[in-house]
């Protein structure tokens, strides 16, 4: 088990990960020291072994809504296109939005999840500096948007099911997106994908932020990986408006309840795909094999349904989303 | 990144608890900034922003908010626009009925939700930020939503795409033209990922309208912004918008936060969005009764 804890950047630690990580070191230390001197540490480790995984389980389990904020975007966390390498077999990136530019914050292109055939499409913040200057941090420009419902509307064509990776603080704040029109970029895709003939699923696996994750999340299924969150905005913004300090974040995320439990509960999202204990960041194989296991598992329920009853199925669900009081004094 | 929210910071918040009370934005005499709230009964007069000349308040609201000496349009609330648009007395409300709920038990600084909630209601005497219903146009029948800016900025929660959703079915059953006037600082915090998910469920609504073959003309009034836009502003058939309204995703002290830079002179004004492609028409106020009612003669009558 600790040694998930050795590809673990402790420069990147989180603060409430940091009696894990110590741990970890300590059996790291004494196993090295068993090998240097001959000594046996054997019962030792163990029990420190034994420590370290119960910690792990008690840190994880009473994750604050900001610490789990922190887990989804921690450095080492996989990202788009580490799925795509994981899950989308023989993957075929295609390029371009046909009108202005290829955005790559967003990637897209055919593969294979499982046996099934797809068209996939993932949000990718990049890993180093220079990739994330490239990818725009994630953050997509009209584009972006544009080449996802493209891509999608050819799976349409070919009856493919669409899958999509959701992971972005938001979509672009800035003069070109503004002129382009992000807002019609995004506004078009819920639209069409609300009415696309064909299966769609998509998965929160990072970052779910506001309408930039919307504009590729409109599905038959939406589902959100255990420690990601989904937002309307992120808990700083909502911090700095209502409490007027950016620096109340932890209790804007607590308040908005954006969470995978809560997320489910209030109906936001439909599933959860389980992550390894101590976060998809400690053990990525394990993350994308829960993550191909419920692809290829929707995917199966939704392909057997009708084209028809696909449809009038994805507009139920989304029809029904939300929280009303229907008062009884009114008149209708 | 914060686009869906981005002007509540200035309107929604400050709306309440402070300054500005009624829509019109009120300005006091430089010299006595202590006068600019309720002293002046409701302020007898007010100044002109675009022009700077002193106005009757009434001769303003007479003239449809618009000021008589530059037409500069200063905002409206819900009701106001469902007087200036619709045939006198042909407004018939629908869906009253669905009401605000507290689905996140939402509360911050020592304020909750709930009570917001209430105080916009008692404000403005209407139950949510959007007003739907049945309505004629210079004698055309029409579906009719106007959001009210008066009520926690024309924010969307869960009731506005509820009620966007029903009129919109409304409109596709009875093979009505749907108009829906925007005004709006963007998704509504206090609801959390619901609020975003309405922008999803009234996208899903206006598909089933639009392979129906029904006419949606949206109105884009100052300031339409975030989630409203990214979302049913922005699926028009045909996009109207008034005069220098603010059109945009991201608000723009969030674009110049991240750009660290100044935003160009007129920056996403209607006339900006006209001339990068995204408003078919600006139609100055006195003048939308008769180009939506021509449109729908050329479309659906």
């Amino acid at each position: 088990m600790a040694e998930s804890e050795s590809n673990i950047d402790t420069a990147a630690a989180l603060p409430f990960e940091k009696p894990i990580i110590r741990l970890a070191k300590e059996v790291a230390d004494l196993e090295s020291e068993q090998i240097k001197t001959g000594r046996d540490y054997g019962m030792e480790i163990r029990q420190l072994r034994a420590q370290y995984v119960s910690l792990l389980q008690k840190t994880y389990q009473q994750l604050t809504p900001w610490e789990t904020v922190l887990v989804a975007r921690h450095p080492q966390r996989p990202l788009g296109l580490d799925y795509i390498n994981m899950v989308v077999k023989n993957f075929v990136p295609l390029h371009g939005d046909r009108r202005f530019a290829d955005d790559k914050a967003i990637i897209g292109g055919l593969g294979r999840v499982g046996t099934e055939k797809v068209m996939c499409i993932a949000q990718h913040k990049g890993r180093d500096t220079k990739e994330k200057l490239e990818r725009n941090f994630g953050m997509p420009h009209p584009e972006g948007y544009r080449k996802a419902l493209r891509l999608m509307k050819l799976a349409e064509k070919f009856t493919l099911p669409v899958v999509t990776l959701i992971d972005t603080t938001g979509a672009y704040p800035g003069i070109g997106s503004e002129e382009r029109g992000v807002a019609e970029a995004i506004a078009l895709n819920l639209r069409e994908m609300s009415r696309l003939k064909t299966p769609i699923v998509c998965v929160i696996i990072g970052e779910g932020g506001s309408g930039g994750a919307l504009g590729i999340g409109v599905g038959d299924r939406v589902a959100v990986m255990q420690y990601a969150y989904y937002s309307v905005i992120s808990p700083e913004g909502c911090a700095s408006i209502l409490w007027r300090t950016g620096e109340k974040a932890a209790e804007a995320a607590e308040a908005m309840k954006l969470v995978a439990p809560k997320l489910k509960e209030l109906g936001v999202v439909d599933d959860i795909v389980k992550e390894p204990l101590g976060g998809a960041h400690r053990n990525p194989a394990e993350a994308g094999y829960n993550l191909e296991r419920y692809i290829v598992r929707t995917l199966r329920n939704l392909n057997r349904l009708p084209t028809q009853r696909l449809l009038d199925q994805r507009y139920a669900t989304w029809r029904a989303k939300g929280r009303v009081k229907i008062l009884e004094e009114a008149t209708a | 990144m914060d686009g869906l929210i981005a002007r509540e910071d200035t309107m929604a918040e400050s709306n309440g608890e402070q300054q500005i009370t009624s829509p019109y934005e009120v300005y006091s005499s430089p010299d006595r900034p202590e006068r600019r709230k309720r002293d002046v009964p409701e302020g007898l007069w007010m100044r002109c922003p675009a022009c700077e000349k002193m106005l009757y308040r009434k001769t303003v609201t007479e003239n449809a908010e618009v000021c008589p000496e530059c037409n500069h349009h200063f905002r409206m609330t819900g009701r106001q626009r469902v007087e200036q648009l619709c045939d006198p007395g042909s407004f018939e409300e629908r869906f009253t009925e669905v009401g605000p709920d507290d689905p996140l038990e939402f509360h911050w600084a020592a304020k909750s939700y709930a009570d917001r909630i209430a105080k916009e209601q008692q404000k403005t005497g209407n139950t949510e930020a959007l007003l739907t219903g049945d309505a004629y146009i210079k004698g055309r029948r029409v579906a009719l939503a106007v959001m009210a800016g008066d009520f926690l900025m024309g924010s969307m929660g869960s009731v506005l795409g509820e009620k966007l959703a029903r009129l919109i079915e409304h409109a596709t059953e009875h093979k009505l033209p749907l108009i829906v006037v925007c005004i709006s600082g963007g998704a509504r915090m206090h609801e959390g990922a619901l609020s975003l998910m309405q922008m999803g469920k009234t996208s899903a609504a206006l598909a089933r309208y639009d392979d129906a073959g029904g006419l949606y003309i949206a109105l884009l009034t100052d300031p339409t912004t975030g989630g409203t836009t990214a979302s049913f502003a922005m699926l028009g058939d045909i996009i109207m918008a008034e005069p220098k309204a603010l059109i945009g995703f991201a608000g723009p002290r969030v674009i110049a936060n991240t750009i660290k830079a100044e935003l160009p002179e007129g920056f996403q004004r209607a006339e900006f969005l006209q001339n990068k492609g995204f408003v078919d028409m600006i139609v100055p106020r006195h003048e939308l009764r008769s180009e939506i009612a021509r449109l729908i003669d050329y479309t659906m009558a």
